[in-house]
């Protein structure tokens, strides 16, 4: 008997060396995202109506060489002598890039994004340092990215990339020069073949406005961004989707694009949102002179508001006046019955919050270290995307359009937020903890309410079989805020309206852009 | 070993109540890190408060303090129990309520019930030389999560969510009252799953899933094993084999590579008049630790024990 159990001992313990050397390798949901295969070329893109580009013309791009030239022969053996020797790590390199180009540069600039969303540790002195673009690897590293400052980032990159490539469809057309795969029949297309002209490559193009777009917005990742720049164009010629001189007029192309973007992010006062002490103290006292109790600073030592000057940076989908037009009437008054009533409801709310409200929170929350709200609705709009089998320069619009709505929704909802100052529920009522990070600024109008009523309004018209799935997570988005007590409802429900009202005009230039749906 | 020896177990938790930053380690219990076995039959089980603290804490290798937390403050009770199959075969079992709150900022504390643990334990081999004794413990321990608490709200959290086998080989010698008892362990744990749907640690993950590292557990206690008084001195080690530093003014998060030193004391006292009947009380200090609260940490208990074999050997 004593035996036995003995026995049983030691079979418990040889089990858990055979436990131990099970695997726990994770994969992402889109690790195995399947070759793009564009339903329909989208040829005619040309015409299709850019935003910052007068003509897709704007930039030249030079007629390629003849398909039976030598210069064109030997880019064709180019392809060849790297597919005899093809490697694992080069098939790996492959099928990850054939997810599509918008797909990947928008995981990445995701990632970036994630990596730099950290607020900076104060000084001694209780104050607090700010990023330097000049110095982004000195601490506080360059940028902290912040849900506004994200948002910018995704607007630029998404929509640069569309002018970029609406320019691009006008040149394959213009010069209709086939894939290698189809003027060498002994190429082999490790993509899925297309009709559609490879001279300029839309993947060049992607990826030279990326770069170029990214050293601006993200200027000490240049190591990782060049190298995933290289292993993208490497990628495209052993697939054999595209010769060298494909790639170089892309690339090209988009790098010049870029420039224009460039230029007009160099003016948009995003450089100058910070503010300096002088505009938060005249914030705060003005709220006070309007006989309202002003937003004060939870964290210690007290930080600066984020961003405060953000709500004047330069919008995409509309004019500035617009933008002011579209700032919602003020929240109830620090002193009303009203807003005593609404910290009360939130108060309620945190005394038990239950474990599936918990979990909304958290899902929705995209706080520290997080690709940040914007960057989650990109991910659930290129999540759907994948299986549109859009070409790529529509996902590229539709990317745009989205992040010009979230985006756009970003600098109404800082003007608004730094309109009221209005004070958070956990100034009121220092009881009301909170299950997720507190954000260091203003409370009305949710931030998160807003981005959800634009990103779902805009989806919705793209994506239209899951509007009523879009409207739902946004209306969640939004109220998770409240379960976190981070807002009032007056907060959550202004900044859905004003979303969905920003996400509008977002739909009426879809409608009106040429491409269709 | 006598019966009042055996039911010496249960200094205090028995495997990893991981609270935040804290690795299992202060929160070792004897039961599965002590030379001590319960006889056959023999049933003993009790509760067990911990209180456990820290302002400071490492940021990587970086020191520092946040005064958007304060002093964060760990509270449990855990009932714990451990049965004699034979004098050479024990399992325990046992499961700690958890609750936990920072003195500074808005963060809201977490609680509840956290993982339901067991462990088996075995001494196959005891050799005596003389005055002394030497014995050879193997013990295997399991541990999950009972309830769906949040793991991804640290230092907040109630415990990381891993489910955890544990393998442990521990050598104990003896010489009169006065014992040494070394042991190392290695604990893998599963990964885990959080409410959102990406995150970043070292790269953007697009996944709810957090690969969990392995650890490794080591603790070297010496001391005074009386009849009715045993009182000994602990120093452990957990270490976490991977994950990765919390950047630069970042929150901590489930895989970081959470390191801790800590030394110790436990005491147990099992009444002469009744010794049914025992106490227990310990503490702990972290003395060097990374990606870990440096915690301070006390605790007692008290444990009963039923003898259902009248004549189980001394």
């Amino acid at each position: 008997m004593k035996k036995r159990l003995g026995l049983a001992g030691a079979t418990v313990i040889t089990l858990i060396f055979v436990i131990v050397s099970c695997s726990k390798s994770i994969t992402g949901r889109t690790d195995n995202t399947l070759a793009l295969q564009p339903a329909k070329t989208d040829i005619n893109a040309g015409t299709w109506k850019p935003i910052l580009l007068t003509s897709p013309t704007e930039f030249s791009v030079a007629a390629p060489t003849a398909t039976t030239t030598p210069d064109y022969v030997a880019q064709v053996n180019e392809i060849k002598t790297w597919q005899q020797d093809i490697t694992t790590e080069e098939k790996k390199i492959v099928k990850y890039w054939s997810a599509g180009a918008v797909l990947r540069w928008n995981e990445i600039l995701r990632e970036l994004v994630a990596k730099h969303n950290l607020p900076p540790y104060q000084n001694a002195d209780g104050s607090y340092p700010f990023p330097s673009a000049n110095n982004p690897l000195a601490y506080p590293q360059f940028p902290f990215a912040n849900p506004p400052y994200a948002a910018r980032a995704y607007a630029y990159v998404s929509v640069a990339q569309y002018d970029a490539l609406v320019a691009a469809h006008y040149y394959k057309k213009l010069y209709n020069r086939a894939a290698p795969y189809t003027v060498d029949a002994t190429v082999n297309a490790l993509i899925p073949k297309s009709d559609l002209p490879s001279y300029p490559s839309e993947d060049a193009v992607v990826i030279g406005v990326s770069v170029e777009l990214l050293k601006l917005l993200f200027p000490g990742d240049q190591d990782y961004i060049q190298l995933k720049a290289e292993e993208h164009k490497h990628a495209r010629l052993i697939a054999g989707a595209n010769v060298r001189s494909d790639m170089e007029a892309g690339e090209a192309l988009g790098k010049a694009v870029a420039q224009k973007f460039v230029t007009r992010a160099r003016g948009d006062r995003a450089g100058a949102a910070v503010g300096n002490q002088a505009l938060w103290t005249q914030l705060e006292n003005d709220t006070r002179a309007k006989g309202e109790i002003p937003w004060i600073s939870l964290e210690a030592p007290k930080r600066p508001p984020m961003l405060p000057l953000f709500g004047k940076v330069k919008t995409f989908l509309f004019d500035s006046l617009t933008a002011v037009s579209l700032r919602p009437g003020p929240p109830p008054s620090t002193n009303s019955e009203q807003m005593k009533k609404e910290t009360e409801e939130v108060y309620e709310l945190m005394k038990n919050p239950s474990r599936d409200k918990i979990a909304i929170v958290h899902f929705w929350a995209d706080g520290v270290a997080t690709y940040t709200p914007p960057g989650h609705w990109n991910a659930i709009a290129a999540e759907d995307f994948i299986n549109k089998n859009y070409s790529e320069v529509r996902w590229a619009r539709n990317m745009a359009l989205l992040n010009m709505s979230l985006m756009d929704a970003a600098i109404v909802c800082w003007d608004t937020k730094y309109y009221y100052y209005n004070p958070r529920p956990s100034q009121l009522n220092p009881a009301i903890k909170t299950v997720t990070g507190l954000p260091n600024f203003p409370s009305y109008i949710s931030g998160h309410s807003t981005f959800s009523g634009a990103a779902a309004t805009i989806l919705s018209y793209l994506n239209p079989e899951k509007a009523t799935s879009y409207d739902a997570m946004a209306k969640e988005a939004s109220l998770s805020r409240m379960y976190g007590c981070l807002h009032y409802r007056s907060d959550c429900e202004a900044g859905l309206v004003v979303g969905k009202n920003i996400g509008n005009y977002a739909v009426t230039r879809a409608q009106t852009d040429g491409a269709g749906n | 070993m006598t019966t009042m020896l055996s039911i010496t177990f249960l200094n205090k938790r028995i495997l990893p109540v991981i609270y935040f930053f804290i690795p299992a380690i202060a929160l070792q219990a004897q039961t599965d890190m002590d030379a001590i076995m319960m006889n056959k039959t023999q049933f003993c089980s009790g509760l067990m408060y911990t209180h456990s603290s820290w302002e400071n804490y490492w940021e990587g290798n970086l020191k520092r303090n946040n005064q958007n937390i304060g002093t964060v403050t760990t509270q449990s009770v855990m009932y714990m129990a451990n049965y004699g199959i034979t004098g050479k075969l024990n399992v325990m079992i046992g499961a700690p309520y958890i609750w936990t709150k920072a003195s500074a900022g808005t963060l809201s504390g977490l609680k509840g019930v956290q993982d339901f643990l067991v462990f088996v334990k075995w001494k196959p081999v005891t050799e005596t030389f003389g005055k002394n004794k030497l014995s050879l413990f193997l013990l295997g321990g399991f541990s999950t999560p009972i309830t769906n608490y949040v793991i991804d709200f640290l230092p907040m959290s109630i415990g990381l969510g891993s489910t955890n086998f544990t393998g442990r080989a521990m050598i104990d010698y003896q010489r009169g009252k006065f014992t040494v008892t070394g042991s190392a362990a290695y604990v893998r744990r599963s990964n885990v799953t959080i409410d959102r749907t990406s995150y970043f640690d070292t790269e953007l993950r697009l996944t709810n899933e957090v690969k969990m590292p392995d650890a490794e557990q080591y603790q070297l206690r010496t001391g005074y094993r009386g009849k009715y008084l045993l009182a000994e001195a602990t120093l452990s080690n957990w270490t976490t084999k991977g994950g990765f530093d919390i950047t630069r003014n970042n929150a901590p998060f489930p895989n970081n590579r959470m390191n801790a030193t800590m030394i110790g004391a436990a005491v147990k006292y099992t009444l002469p008049v009744h010794t049914n009947l025992s106490f227990l009380a310990g503490a702990n200090y972290t003395v060097a630790g990374r990606n870990v609260g440096q915690i301070t940490e006390y605790s007692g208990g008290v444990f009963y024990a039923f003898y259902f074999n009248k004549k189980a050997k001394k």
